[in-house]
């Protein structure tokens, strides 16, 4: 399944990228899944990622937990905590 | 629209003046700017580059606002949030609110602030004499807005 991937903020400069379409197997079915399998390249990947690390998740532009599950043609953004106003 | 985000800066006066129209009804008209510092953790801020979420950013602002016109009896709301670089002294948020009394007017303005603070996603960037940073997000900010929360039924 076919999704569609954003990073924002500090994390988009760790990660040296904006965003990407990434062809997922189908048993990545849920937030913590897909952020295990982009931790799973490793290097900056792991770094930025690593569990304990202050991150947000938002899967549609709705902030998601851990258990939120993912679909095929999702949106799903991983970010810093915010930091407006 | 209630909400807007923008690079250009904004005139209050103009903006409060425009939210108020011809309404006989508004008693009470609070706001809020919030304003870029010289200085932020004892480090000196030559300029800041604000980056946003497009999309998630006016969704999740037009929920708080809904919230708050749910929560207290106010008749009209405005959010600007500016983007892009800005430098101390320049504005860049303006929460408005106008409603019947006081009241209701101050308790939404600053509950919008507080939300706003804690769950839109924008993210600040400082140039310092030292390099560029991240500025970190505050625990004080998630207590202001803790404060909102509804009461959790007591378990017995």
């Amino acid at each position: 399944m076919k999704i569609k991937l954003l990073y924002f903020a500090g994390l988009r400069e760790e990660v040296g990228t904006r965003g990407e379409d990434l062809e997922v197997s189908p048993e990545v079915t849920t937030v913590a899944g897909l952020r295990a399998l982009l931790m799973n390249r490793g290097g900056a990947w792991q770094t930025a990622l690593a569990q304990g690390k202050a991150l947000r998740v938002a899967v549609n532009q709705e902030i998601a937990q851990a258990a939120t599950p993912v679909k095929p043609g999702d949106e799903v953004a991983f970010f810093p905590p915010v930091t407006g106003g | 629209m209630p909400v807007r985000i923008q690079t250009q800066d904004f005139d209050a006066g103009a903006e409060i003046a425009a939210l108020r129209g011809s309404n006989s009804k508004i008693g009470a008209v609070a706001s809020f700017i919030g304003v870029c510092r010289d200085a932020n953790g004892g480090g000196a801020v030559a300029k800041m580059t604000l980056e946003h979420y497009p999309g998630m950013t006016e969704k999740a602002l037009e929920k708080i606002v809904a919230e708050a016109k749910s929560r207290w009896n106010v008749m009209d709301v405005l959010v600007i949030h500016r983007i892009g670089e800005l430098k101390p002294t320049d504005q860049i948020v303006l929460v408005v609110v106008a409603g019947a009394h006081r009241g209701e007017a101050f308790a939404a303005c600053e509950f919008i602030m507080d939300y706003l603070k804690t769950r839109a996603p924008f993210w600040k960037k400082e140039q310092t004499p030292s390099g560029a940073r991240w500025v970190e997000a505050r625990v004080s900010d998630d207590e202001a807005a803790q404060r909102w929360e509804p009461p959790k039924s007591s378990a017995a």
